[in-house]
């Protein structure tokens, strides 16, 4: 069942004016790469934030992001990195420590990933003034369709306790929220929603893992 | 044997020293190529190969067709907007929905507005560095770049002061060395032609390119509510207009309209002062690279988009011509339908899948993706660590469409080209002026150079075409219509057992199709033929090579230990292959490891 009604316009147009971004990074179809974006879901459906903080799906946009990293004052990443750690480890990496790099080689667009876009950024003469980043090594990202598994999903609400403590020590207080998320606050189209996405499954085919 | 003429007419030789290009993804593959020079490094045989596509019905069967939009805009992190837009129509092609006229204009404005926004970060971002070296702009003079920034443009910002400033900041940069800042680039290649003051001058413009980018994407932000990832409605757009009571939640209003008119007249001047200028300048020290044209001069491919009027896909109302053009006969354009079994195809002969029959095609309608992963007999290395691929046997992931069997090219050159040949004004007049300028006969057009040029031009186009479009959506909307969707047939209880549709989008890349069967209320089949598949296409049974493949043969290299010509080639067609994925490491991404053997 689809879960847009008719006549559900989604979240009101607003010119992107914020202090800090809270940002979730990956690609929700493929399994463990999807955590960044369900991380920020799960931190968006438990707290609410005053006014000039903003959570965003980044999906995997690369330096399409841009505009809203040079805009933020405050940067707050969620997504899976590959340290070479055991899979599910969490880590908060701040300031100075989370990698940027950037490189002209590339073939595509889409190489110009996240960390070209902080690299950029820092060229361009705006970068946030604080930096952080919440992250899991993913167990599994080679399976098409999939989702979080369970080491990394077990992560999540980890992720969120973390990124809580992150924006109070910026100064910023969020609030639980204690009453249902509307649709129109959703970081991510509804139709996305882990739960949707899981029930909906195709079943997995010959070949694909 | 190592001489061959393809069946589509290009001389291959295999003899020579074979080089590798292959950039590193952690999930499978991204685009590889390997080509063969011959004794004076020139290219002899050229292979693509790629993973881009793993069949969308992985994701997408049994789902609610309604919601097919928001899973396909996941499917690539560049191209959202496109693919959400070729599924809405696709769905709505199969249930025979007719969107409304604000709906249609709004569609158009955003299409119009991602082909400005992507052209320019291309060019800028990804292709000028093939032909601007960074390095070199650090020894220009910024008096003298001054002069020339004002020789070729109005554009404010010229003075030697700015120019002096941009280029100290990026001497800082440089020597901050944490990052090499533009690392891993082959500065100080003799392939690189641009005095130093022309190279500040795009560098500066990179910069400035950038702070615009700021501006440009607002307008996805209006009318699809979120961005990045905009949201999109079977049957019309998810938002609503009211021009009279600015105090309607979540309705576009008066305010947000004027904002959108204010970014079309910014994207305008920033596209006519900036971008044409600099690829004019630029395109005048590189006359003489005229390689790269392959499959350009022979056949093209356009779905067209844009239509003007709601729901009509003649190319009497499509303000980008739909179109077929075979053996570079510009004096005859062949009708395409995406419905036509016979149409449209893919073959699987030299790609990783599996058909019972792979002497034949497939139309998506009824394609099947099912894997098979083997190398041929004349592959070297491994499966997990391929050192060279075996052409002769499957050697892709990409399937090889074709269209009545021909490979074909796809993109805004080959949109410029059936524009051109159908001898429309908005089309081949500014193309006839740029080739003017240069000094340059029609058939340069067929080239790397031609494709890039092609793209600054449509960004111009796109640009201008904005504000066509967004009079005719006010006009309507004064009119007294402000209806955004058509809801009619939302109620899967209304739908046909049984259906089937194409959504085509001509997407800044070139021509997508999504083509969707539905059964029961629910997704049977899904299956898209992205843009970069038409041009990265492997070879096909009767031995036809893709667009990109094409394009590299004949190529002349500096130095095939740096492949800067095959990245300016394919560069050009603006790959996009659905990695759509990325980690974060500590050490940066490994990008392109070039292997010569």
């Amino acid at each position: 069942m689809s879960s847009r009604v008719p006549g559900d316009l989604g979240p009101e147009p607003s010119v992107e004016e914020f202090e800090t971004l809270v940002l979730g990074l990956g690609n929700i179809l493929w399994a463990d790469e999807g955590f960044g974006i369900r991380a920020v879901e799960a931190l968006n459906e438990a707290w609410t934030f005053p006014e000039g903080v903003r959570v965003m799906d980044g999906g995997t946009q690369g330096i399409f992001l841009m505009p809203w990293v040079r805009t933020a004052t405050n940067l707050l990443i969620l997504d899976a990195i590959d340290f070479g750690l055991e899979p599910g480890s969490l880590r908060l990496i701040e300031g100075d420590d989370v990698p940027r790099f950037m490189g002209v080689k590339k073939v595509s667009m889409h190489q110009a990933g996240f960390q070209e876009v902080l690299m950029t950024a820092q060229l361009s003469g705006e970068f946030p003034e604080r930096i952080a980043l919440v992250g899991v090594q993913p167990e599994l990202l080679n399976d098409y369709g999939g989702s979080l598994r369970l080491v990394v999903r077990e992560q999540v609400p980890g992720a969120v306790a973390l990124a809580v403590e992150v924006l109070r020590r910026w100064g910023i207080e969020p609030r639980a929220r204690n009453a249902t998320l509307p649709d129109r606050d959703r970081v991510g189209p509804g139709e996305l929603n882990i739960t949707d996405y899981e029930f909906g499954r195709p079943a997995a085919r010959e070949g694909e893992s | 044997m190592t001489k061959t003429v393809t069946a589509n007419g290009f001389a291959l030789d295999t003899s020579g020293q074979r080089v590798v290009v292959d950039p590193i993804c952690r999930i499978e593959g991204h685009l590889r190529i390997e080509v063969n020079v011959d004794e004076d490094n020139v290219i002899r045989n050229a292979v693509s190969t790629g993973n881009m596509w793993r069949g969308l019905e992985v994701i997408l069967e049994g789902r609610d067709p309604r919601d097919a939009w928001a899973f396909v805009e996941r499917i690539c992190g560049v191209c959202t907007g496109v693919h959400a837009l070729a599924s809405v129509r696709s769905v709505e092609d199969a249930l025979g929905i007719q969107i409304p006229t604000n709906a249609n204009h709004i569609r158009n404005l955003m299409m119009l507005n991602q082909y400005v926004h992507d052209h320019l970060v291309h060019f800028y971002h990804l292709h000028a560095l093939d032909w601007v070296d960074v390095v070199s702009a650090l020894s220009a003079n910024p008096r003298q770049t001054s002069a020339l920034a004002q020789s070729i443009s109005n554009w404010p910002k010229s003075s030697p002061g700015y120019f002096r400033d941009v280029q100290n900041k990026l001497k800082r940069f440089v020597e901050s060395g944490q990052l090499g800042p533009f690392a891993n680039a082959y500065w100080g290649s003799p392939a690189y032609k641009l005095p130093p003051e022309a190279n500040l001058m795009a560098v500066t413009h990179y910069l400035e390119a950038l702070d615009f980018q700021k501006e440009i994407c607002k307008v996805h932000t209006i009318f699809g509510g979120r961005n990045p990832h905009p949201n999109w409605l079977v049957g019309g757009m998810p938002c609503s207009i009211n021009v009279n009571d600015t105090g309607a939640v979540g309705a576009v209003n008066m305010a947000w309209l004027n904002l959108v008119s204010d970014i079309i007249d910014r994207s305008i001047e920033f596209i006519d002062q900036v971008y044409i200028p600099d690829l004019k300048a630029i395109a005048s020290f590189y006359k003489e690279w005229g390689y790269g044209g392959g499959l350009s001069g022979k056949n093209v491919l356009s779905y067209g988009e844009f239509p003007m009027a709601a729901n009509d896909w003649s190319n009497d109302n499509l303000m980008m011509p739909s179109g077929a053009i075979l053996d570079g006969n510009l004096s005859q354009i062949y009708e395409v339908d995406t419905r036509d079994p016979d149409q449209v195809q893919e073959f699987v002969a030299h790609s990783w899948y599996s058909y019972d029959d792979e002497s034949r095609g497939l139309h998506p309608w009824d394609g099947v993706t099912d894997p098979n992963f083997k190398l041929g007999p004349n592959a070297k290395g491994t499966k997990t660590n391929i050192e060279a691929l075996d052409e002769d046997a499957k050697y892709s992931w990409l399937k090889a469409p074709r269209w009545k069997g021909n490979a074909m090219e796809v993109g805004p050159l080959a949109r410029y080209i059936i524009g051109y040949a159908m001898g429309r004004d908005d089309i081949k007049g500014p193309t006839d002026d740029l080739l003017g300028a240069l000094g340059l006969p029609v058939s340069a057009l067929f080239s790397t150079l031609g494709r890039t040029a092609a793209r600054g031009l449509e960004a111009s186009w796109a640009a201008h075409k904005q504000r066509e479009v967004f009079d005719a959506m006010m006009a309507n909307i004064k009119a007294g219509d402000t209806a955004t969707a058509n809801m009619d047939l939302w109620e899967p209880a209304s739908w046909s057992a049984q259906a089937k549709g194409v959504g085509m989008a001509e997407a800044p890349r070139g021509a997508l199709g999504h083509w969707i069967k539905i059964k029961d209320t629910k997704i049977e089949n899904y299956q898209a033929i992205v843009p970069s598949t038409w041009n990265a296409s492997p070879r096909d049974p009767a031995g036809n090579i893709g667009a990109y493949e094409a394009a590299l043969l004949g190529t002349p290299m500096a130095d095939p230990t740096q492949p800067l010509e095959i990245l300016r080639t394919i560069h050009s067609f603006d790959p996009c292959l659905a990695c759509a994925s990325h980690v974060i490491s500590p050490d940066g991404q490994e990008l392109a490891v070039v292997k010569v053997r």
